[in-house]
């Protein structure tokens, strides 16, 4: 039973694991993301289309990472040109990922999915996600690209006196956390559900924000959370597939109390992990 | 040979105040300059304009004897003229290798990170302060971070280094360090510009010293030249205002405001007390910690040890509220942050917080209105239209308002900290006087001023506060600006 | 600011908004012309279609308010969706249980009991808030969740109603639990309240000193701390009060409009009423203008839905092109 609620925790993080990662790397630019959740409803919709319509999950999953990317920069010309309340600019891509995927996503309800073949259900996005991990932590630490990229997110100041090009930084920063959320949905909607449903993420873009902080900013840190977090939801099944009687919609809640939860445990010490600069649109002299 | 950096014929107005006419001033190859001078004297501005922040209304400078125009700090740094500031661009969640690498130039896009601590290391050694690299720069002492700061600039390859008082932040034992520093790099040909209030220091460290005084640089002394009573002369010279200037004796009352061995993060066993009548002049160079007693008795902090005292009752745990309620009055060093809400207007802001205009679920508009038209009138000031938002006035303006405000209010202790900063010269005569008045009328005043003709104009008694300690305290007949200035900069 | 400049503002960056949807729908191949057209026919041509906009109106002025006063001493909430069904669920658990009161206590009691519903949920981050543990925008999201499973758990279980078919809902609540209804049309009591909770916040924020106070902790709360106004009781009593006017719009939802509680309480008015607190600022004709406005834009979504089969989601997209357009007209760079 325990090998079985690993691998299913395994399969139900690794979307958390996606979106976290995503959300790491912009927050470390500085930049707090609340729609995550629209760009992971969209690259769930477009990874169905363009797999129902290839017939190939690999190119959906391609598509899906593409107009992840895309979506993510209407965002970014908000937050980093326009210097615009970045909640307030979350929450609008929230609602147009809401939107767009809906519209996407409509000709296929219902229809058959090609999904990603798994071993083990371990599919191609489920392998590829710890070396991603692995990868993006070099990338924040052991590149230039990376020290800026943090140095924005702490200091804006200092790091536009060493000559760091914010803009160009926080705008790659969002393509790529869009580009990383987009395949967290691919996979909820080809290697978990293998179906194309209105909203299908249920609230995991958010779960994913939470998780951030609960990682202290850290991909490492991620991987845990999304263990912890994607077994909570993967008890749910385990547990009626064993004759426990609780009710599904009591267990659907513990991500989000589990979540809440965890808020006060960060901390004061947690915060403080916080990239220093992150939520604050720069005004300053440039 | 050519001197590293020099400025001749600064010339650098800000409105009416003249910050810097300076004739000539430069910096050697291999050179310690000292820029000593009072808060005020200019220093800052003249160094800003060499860093490119401010451009000079008249006169040249030259680095390395071409004549050159800078015009941002960006291209100060290209032609190697660094600044440190007191407060440092240290990012502090990154560690000090990150933040030296991030100011390195023509860093390679995958760190090689053993070629550039060895590098570093290298640097480091030859200017005497090893470092250990891997360590959050934010968890290092200030001294520590200093240092991460100069080696910062070196590795950047600049050649000349523009110290804002550095040893303000440093703790005495770490003082050392930083001159062992400083001759270290002019050992290696590196140009130094000191600028300090401090003698002790500038006597120890620097080649030259070049002390100013009101925007002017009154003289230069070889180190050798100078003594320690010279310097202070020509810092300080001014004249003392004659006793009778402050009226006659004023009849003072019990103790209205008293502090009891308090301790706070910035003050250290603070004991000192103000009369119904009385007026407190507080001296001290900027950050000696007047901010925090200000926060302290105007209640936005507690006293971790020590009581607080308003009229003998242990105010200790009050509320703003309470204590504002109490009769005390508090304009601080920045009204516009802290004192008043922009987006309301001049009459909005004088209601906040006053029980008084409380009528029914509103505000009793009209007496507002004629409460600060009465404050203002008692002030002299001309009153703005009151039902402009207070964002839309000038600073001069806001303080204005924030002063008639607080003084309207016919407070029983009134804390002002550099209540006439920024003002023109009527609107500060007329806020001395008001402040006199309040005092005539028995209200406790504490004033904390950078100008010390200005407190020896007003104050009944004078303390001097240095690094949140009371360093001297002085009456009205001992009041010289040489003994209040060496108590300041702290000259054993 | 000229009212003129806003106006004319407003309606460049409506006609932007509207223009980059059509275009969009355009390009999934829908007729975004047409369903223009059928929805002002709706609208203007049949008592159903009018009166929906205000059936419509009452939530959204509502859950635009659970946004609008808190957001006036500077906080987040999104959360007014999950205390819309909060509210509801209060309602119904109270008309239920109370079924056998006289019906002068039981309207009252229902209407009470969805203000405390949604305040309590409200409450929840306002307390997180200032114990500083969390921000409340990402706390009222988490929330925003948990409410319907709440509901759904209910529905399913303690409150299903066994004469029910397909769906799961809760048994009818009792006539003496509902709001009036307007005879003929969906139209009821629930507008009433919210304009009047509309004019209620108008004078209290513009005429009372406690609306003083609350623009000068959102001018700027450090300085309204210094000046000893007690901040934190603030944040306590916004949070409490625009939790409970969402409240209100489940309980009017649940009471009026469905006669039960069912598993959708709200087609995103939580949503809807942070874009319309938003976009409107403080004044009261704004909120009520906008909201207005959010309801045609529903019945565009609906009359699509209907005659285009395009999901009724597809209206964010709309909505989100009415705030980028804002957020970025603000300041260009």
């Amino acid at each position: 039973m325990i090998a079985a609620l690993l691998i299913a925790s395994v399969a139900a993080g690794t979307a958390l694991l996606y979106a976290a990662l995503g959300e790491i790397v912009g927050e470390r630019a500085g930049i707090i993301n609340l729609g995550v959740e629209g760009v992971m409803l969209v690259g769930a919709a477009c990874a169905c289309a363009v797999g129902a319509m290839s017939g190939n999950p690999y190119f959906g999953v391609l598509a899906a990472a593409l107009a992840g990317a895309l979506i993510s920069l209407v965002f970014a010309y908000a937050v980093v040109d326009c210097a615009a309340n970045q909640l307030a600019a979350g929450l609008s891509l929230l609602l147009l990922g809401l939107g767009v995927s809906a519209l996407i996503g409509n000709p296929f309800v219902g229809a058959v999915m090609p999904g990603l073949p798994s071993l083990a259900r371990m599919d191609a996005l489920v392998a590829l996600v710890l070396p991603l991990t692995a990868l993006i932590a070099w990338g924040l630490w052991a590149t230039r690209w990376g020290l800026q990229l943090r140095a924005v997110g702490e200091n804006p100041t200092a790091a536009f006196a060493a000559g760091c090009n914010r803009r160009r930084l926080q705008y790659q920063a969002i393509a790529l956390s869009g580009m990383l959320s987009a395949l967290a949905g691919a996979h909820i909607a080809l290697g978990v559900a293998y179906t194309w449903a209105e909203g299908m993420t249920g609230g995991r873009g958010f779960i994913a924000i939470a998780l951030v902080m609960f990682a202290r900013w850290n991909p490492w840190g991620a991987v845990a959370g999304a263990l912890v977090f994607g077994g909570a939801e993967a008890s749910q099944l385990q547990l009626q597939a064993h004759g426990v009687d609780v009710s599904p919609f009591v267990m659907n809640m513990l991500p989000y109390l589990l979540t809440l939860a965890v808020l006060p445990l960060t901390g004061k010490r947690g915060r403080l992990a916080a990239p220093a600069a992150l939520g604050r649109p720069y005004r300053g002299v440039e | 040979m050519e001197p590293l950096i020099e400025a001749r014929h600064i010339v650098k107005r800000f409105g009416e105040l003249v910050a810097n006419e300076v004739e000539r001033f430069e910096v050697r190859t291999g050179e310690v300059h000292g820029l000593l001078g009072e808060n005020g004297a200019g220093k800052t501005t003249l160094s800003k304009i060499l860093y490119g922040f401010y451009q000079p209304d008249a006169g040249e400078i030259r680095v390395g004897g071409a004549l050159v125009r800078i015009a941002t700090p960006a291209q100060a740094r290209s032609l190697g003229i660094g600044m440190v500031f007191q407060e440092f661009s240290i990012v502090p969640a990154l560690s000090v290798f990150e933040n030296i690498a991030l100011f390195m130039r023509a860093l390679p896009a995958v760190l090689p990170r053993a070629a550039l601590e060895r590098r570093i290391a290298e640097v480091a050694d030859e200017l005497g302060m090893p470092m250990a690299l891997e360590v959050p720069a934010g968890a290092l002492s200030a001294g520590a971070q200093q240092k991460i700061e100069i080696l910062k600039q070196v590795l950047a390859g600049m050649r000349v280094l523009i110290l804002d008082e550095p040893t303000k932040v440093l703790a005495p034992q770490e003082l050392t360090g930083l001159f062992g520093t400083l001759a270290a790099l002019r050992a290696r040909g590196y140009g130094v510009v000191l600028i300090t209030h401090k003698l002790r220091e500038v006597l120890e460290v620097a080649d030259r010293i070049s002390v100013m005084r009101k925007g002017r640089i009154v003289a230069v002394q070889e180190r050798a030249a100078a003594t320690e009573a010279g310097l202070l002369a020509l810092m300080f010279e001014g004249r003392v205002p004659l006793a009778d200037a402050r009226g006659g004796a004023r009849s003072m009352g019990g103790k209205a405001l008293e502090l009891r061995g308090v301790s706070t993060d910035a003050l250290q066993q603070l004991s000192l007390h103000v009369r119904e009548g009385e007026i407190l002049g507080v001296a001290g160079i900027a950050g000696s910690g007047q901010r925090e007693l200000g926060a302290l008795i105007a209640g936005s902090t507690r006293p971790r040890r020590g009581t607080r005292l308003l009229w003998g009752e242990d105010a200790s745990r009050w509320s703003i509220a309470r204590i504002r309620q109490s009769g005390v009055a508090f304009v601080p060093e920045n009204p516009l942050e802290i004192a008043c809400v922009g987006e309301l207007s001049v009459a909005e802001n004088f209601t906040l917080g006053e029980r008084r205009y409380r009528s029914g679920l509103g505000i009793d508009w009209p007496r507002v209105h004629a409460d600060a038209q009465a404050a203002f009138a008692r002030l002299g000031f001309r009153p703005p239209p009151l039902n402009a938002a207070l964002r839309t006035l000038s600073g001069g303006n806001v303080q204005r308002v924030v002063m008639a405000r607080e003084l309207g209010k016919q407070p029983r202790v009134i804390v002002a900290l550099y209540p006439t900063r920024g003002l023109d010269v009527r609107s500060a005569q007329a806020v001395r006087d008001s402040l006199r008045a309040c005092a005539a009328q028995g209200a406790a005043v504490l004033l904390v001023s950078e100008e010390l003709e200005e407190l020896f104009e007003l104050s009944d008694r004078l303390v001097v506060l240095r690094q949140g300690r009371l360093a001297g305290e002085f009456e009205p007949s001992a009041f010289a600006p040489e003994a209040v200035g060496a108590a300041m900069v702290h000259v054993h | 600011m000229s009212t003129d400049g806003t106006f004319w503002r407003a309606a460049w960056i409506g006609l932007a908004a509207f223009t980059a949807f059509g275009l969009i729908l355009g390009i999934a191949g829908k007729h975004p012309l047409q369903a223009y057209l059928d929805t002002g026919a709706y609208v203007l041509g049949s008592l159903e279609g009018f009166t929906e906009l205000f059936v419509r109106m009452g939530p959204l002025v509502m859950a635009a308010l659970a946004v609008a006063i808190p957001a006036r001493i500077g906080l987040f909430n999104v959360g007014g969706e999950g205390q819309i069904y909060m509210g509801a669920l209060f309602a119904t658990g109270a008309a239920l249980h109370l079924a056998q009161a006289p019906s002068w206590l039981l309207l009252p009691a229902t209407i009470a009991a969805g203000f405390i519903g949604g305040a309590i949920w409200a409450l929840i981050p306002a307390l997180m808030r200032v114990a500083g543990v969390a921000n409340e925008a990402i706390t009222t999201l988490l929330l925003n969740y948990v409410a319907p499973l709440a509901v759904a758990y209910q529905i399913f279980g303690p409150w299903r109603s066994p004469e029910s078919s397909s769906y799961p809902q809760s048994p009818r609540l009792a006539e003496a639990a509902t709001l009036p209804v307007l005879p003929n049309t969906r139209l009821h009591a629930g507008l009433l309240i919210a304009l009047a909770c509309l004019a209620v916040f108008a004078y209290v924020f513009h005429r009372t000193r406690w609306g003083l106070e609350m623009r000068a902790i959102g001018g700027n709360r450090t300085a309204s701390q210094h000046l000893g106004l007690p901040v934190r009781a603030y944040v306590l009593l916004c949070m409490a009060l625009g939790g409970g006017i969402a409240g209100l719009a489940g309980m009017a939802e649940v009471s009026a409009i469905q006669g039960r509680l069912v598993a959708e309480v709200s087609p995103g008015y939580g949503y809807m009423g942070f874009l319309v607190a938003w976009l409107a600022g403080p004044s009261a004709r704004a909120i009520a203008g906008m909201a207005l406005l959010f309801a045609l834009i529903s019945s565009v979504g609906d009359i699509l839905q209907i005659t285009q089969r395009v999901p009724f989601a597809v209206v964010n997209i709309l909505m989100a092109a009415i705030l980028f357009s804002v957020l970025c007209a603000g300041r260009r760079r």
